[in-house]
């Protein structure tokens, strides 16, 4: 392994390459231009293709086009830009075409504060698009994970054939760290049709994991890809069973694996009798605090979450049958913290730590948060 | 020229405009809506029907008189 | 349901999902026709290697009654996915059904942007002056004085040509038909296949449903009578005077054929120099 200084950024857009992305399409937005320049000039040397569009809608439809005509894509932007694509991310879960899409935050609403960094795009890119469907989130703390993580999003993307999301944040998206890559990762191939046109090969046809085997265009399989609501054929219907049994699939082909996704990391558990909770750049500052506390003696622990979607619900109860108290910390003026209340159900005492002032948390703002709900809290 | 035509009346959804175009007056639009053959011995071929129709549903193959 | 087929350009159409499921007298079948006759033509294109690729809209409802690799995309958004599919596998032929409201409106910015990258894509703009699908709202290529829902007064604003948007942007093959000159329109679509980069061809088609029952122009054989009478090929409209040119008279033909960089031919030339292995 040979270490080098990365961007975070720039971990994003290598990892992508390294994963099997060929085609990148996107538009300038702050604090994610980097990852596209990145690919501007990466991508042609190693077969690929960047495309620079004229917007950040028909940068998501590209990158849709191109995933379905077999090549693995990316496109990556901010919070405004996120909201221009929702329509086409809900497009890309219906018609299930594998697309990973990164998301480095930044202050908003509207146009916000574009060089500071939020967290404030939780339930944006859970909630944003119209309609019902699965989102897969994931939000690294380092560089050496941005890599890591753009690889399994990748991954799942392929797998799940749906878009994922990278969730960063302009802490991580600019963070410059020594990192180790590794040399060899491992990388989930595009899926492939099982029969043939004459053995009946339907592309909307649910594998034994609930996903389809969508044949990649110009393979000769002729198939039909649409927006609306269609069965097994790919062909539009009307009814209300298959309507109802396609969102039901959408929701059921993610539901099904559990907790296989759904990655957290617990730090100074052991005995804790509070816990931070907190995710992204933002978790940096909550182990630093929480590693202070544990050094004058207090028990408290931190669980921090990678996974944001599909959230985690078990690791949440877990940790809400262990302590008393819970503090979510996060840059926005509180929004996962409602995630952590719902898993909790009274069963410890929930606070938000939030921060909405351009600047990223100090670890001594996490400290207060705990200290003033363990003296507050339970005795 | 004679014109044999052939429809395929479950795609006719009874526009009239092969009717409207046919100058020897050979179709019709029936009562159901639909277009029917009234004067076929009438037909040119002249292909008027067949090139207009928005359905693909009337067609026109040449026969010699 | 007779699937049998007795013309070889029905071989092109997915048999058992016809009737379309267009309004009778509507002119996109016409239009859907002239697109698999110029296909038919064209030596080098058949089912595995051409990709249909549609909008949101009465218009963009052809992909799925084709028998191709087809897509029907979002509102607008059939350009961006018709790029990607390009670069991502420039040995297919895109083909781009879109229509007014789709392509001038919604998805106007897509579509100066993919003429001025001059994609290798054919792209047949079903015009039929109005919002069809959502029950006869104005679109930018409504007559000024016609009338829609919701400009139920008549139409305030002045259409747009995207005939001459095309050229301004950069596309190099630039052409507009009716669906009554079929025969005419084939022939313009069979020479935009054969233009290497962005070939885009206005087909003017009849919405009796709604753009004709509002406008008051009777049948659709009155409607295609009316392009009939209203159309002047190009060579007789560039010796009209401009008084002449009056009325809704209105120009058919060829506007542009020539060749320029073609976006992903210069992308697959920096792979080259930059000894990329092609993928």
């Amino acid at each position: 392994m040979k270490a080098r200084l990365m961007q975070g950024n720039e971990a994003c857009a290598e990892a992508a390459i390294a994963a099997g992305v060929r085609f990148f399409a996107g538009y300038p937005i702050t604090p994610s231009t980097e990852i596209a320049e990145a690919m501007a000039r990466m991508l042609p040397k190693c077969g690929g293709k960047f495309l620079q569009m004229e917007d950040e809608i028909a940068s998501m439809g590209a990158i849709l086009g191109a995933s379905l005509a077999g090549m693995k894509s990316m496109d990556a932007t901010s919070g405004p830009g996120f909201s221009l694509k929702q329509e086409l991310i809900g497009y890309g879960a219906v018609a299930e075409i594998p697309c990973v899409l990164v998301n480095v935050q930044r202050v908003g609403p509207s146009t916000g504060q574009p060089t500071a960094p939020s967290q404030g795009d939780v339930m944006q890119v859970r909630w944003g698009t119209h309609g019902d469907h699965p989102v897969i989130a994931l939000s690294p703390w380092s560089v050496k994970e941005t890599y890591d993580t753009t690889v399994m999003a990748v991954n799942y993307s392929e797998r799940f054939r749906t878009p994922v999301i990278l969730l960063m944040d302009e802490i991580v998206g600019h963070l410059r760290e020594r990192v180790e890559l590794p040399e060899k990762i491992e990388i989930y191939p595009r899926r492939q049709p099982k029969k043939t046109r004459a053995e009946g090969y339907q592309p909307y046809e649910p594998d034994y994991d609930l996903v389809p085997n969508i044949a990649d265009f110009g393979k000769g399989y002729h198939i039909h890809v649409t927006g609306l609501i269609h069965d097994e054929t790919g062909f539009p219907v009307g009814s209300p069973e298959v309507t109802e049994r396609s969102i039901r699939r959408l929701h059921e082909k993610i539901s099904r694996v559990g907790e296989e996704i759904i990655h957290t990391k617990e730090y100074f558990m052991d005995d804790a009798e509070y816990a931070v909770v907190s995710f992204g750049g933002t978790a940096r500052t909550a182990y630093e605090a929480v590693r202070r506390m544990r050094e004058a003696g207090k028990r408290v622990g931190f669980l921090r979450l990678i996974t944001v979607w599909p959230f985690a619900d078990k690791a949440i109860e877990r940790l809400a049958d262990k302590v008393k108290g819970i503090i979510v910390a996060e840059l926005n003026y509180g929004q996962l913290v409602n995630e952590v209340r719902r898993a909790v159900a009274g069963r410890a005492d929930v606070a938000l730590c939030g921060k909405y002032n351009m600047k990223a948390f100090e670890p001594e703002e996490i400290e207060a948060a705990v200290t003033a709900m363990m003296k507050g809290g339970k005795a | 020229m004679k014109g044999r035509i052939t429809l395929k009346s479950e795609r006719c959804k009874g526009c009239g405009i092969c009717a409207a175009f046919c100058p020897k007056k050979v179709l019709a639009i029936s009562t159901l809506g639909q277009i029917e053959i009234v004067n076929g011995k009438d037909c040119i071929a002249c292909g008027q029907c067949e090139l207009r129709c928005p359905d693909y549903a009337i067609f026109v193959d040449k026969e010699e008189a | 349901m007779d699937d049998s087929i007795k013309r070889s350009y029905e071989k092109y159409f997915r048999l058992n999902r016809l009737p379309h499921l267009w309004c009778p007298g509507c002119g996109n079948g016409i239009a859907m026709k002239a697109i698999v006759m110029a296909i038919e033509k064209h030596p080098e294109l058949n089912k595995d290697n051409t990709v249909i690729i549609s909008g949101i809209g009465c218009s963009s409802r052809a992909s799925g009654y084709m028998d191709f690799d087809t897509l029907h995309t979002a509102h607008g958004r059939a350009l961006p996915f018709a790029t990607g599919i390009k670069m991502a596998r420039p040995d297919l032929k895109v083909i781009v059904i879109t229509g007014d409201g789709d392509c001038t409106a919604i998805g106007g910015n897509h579509f100066i942007h993919t003429c001025r990258r001059n994609h290798d894509l054919t792209v047949i703009l079903f015009n039929n002056n109005i919002y069809g699908m959502t029950g006869g709202q104005t679109s930018p290529m409504t007559p000024q004085g016609k009338k829609a829902t919701t400009t139920p007064y008549g139409s305030m604003a002045h259409p747009l040509d995207p005939s001459a948007l095309a050229k301004a942007a950069g596309a190099t093959y630039v052409a507009r038909s009716t669906a009554y000159h079929v025969k005419h329109l084939a022939d313009v679509i069979e020479q935009g296949l054969n233009n290497h980069g962005f070939a885009f061809v206005e087909a003017i088609v009849q919405c009796p449903t709604s753009y004709g029952r509002k406008n008051k122009m009777g049948s659709p054989a009155d409607m295609l009578a009316w392009m009939r009478d209203h159309a002047v090929m190009k060579a007789a409209w560039d010796k009209m005077s401009d008084e002449e040119k009056t009325g809704e008279k209105f120009p058919i033909g060829v506007f542009l054929d020539t060749r320029a960089a073609e976006y992903g031919d210069e992308y697959n030339k920096l792979i080259e120099r930059l000894g990329g292995a092609r993928s």
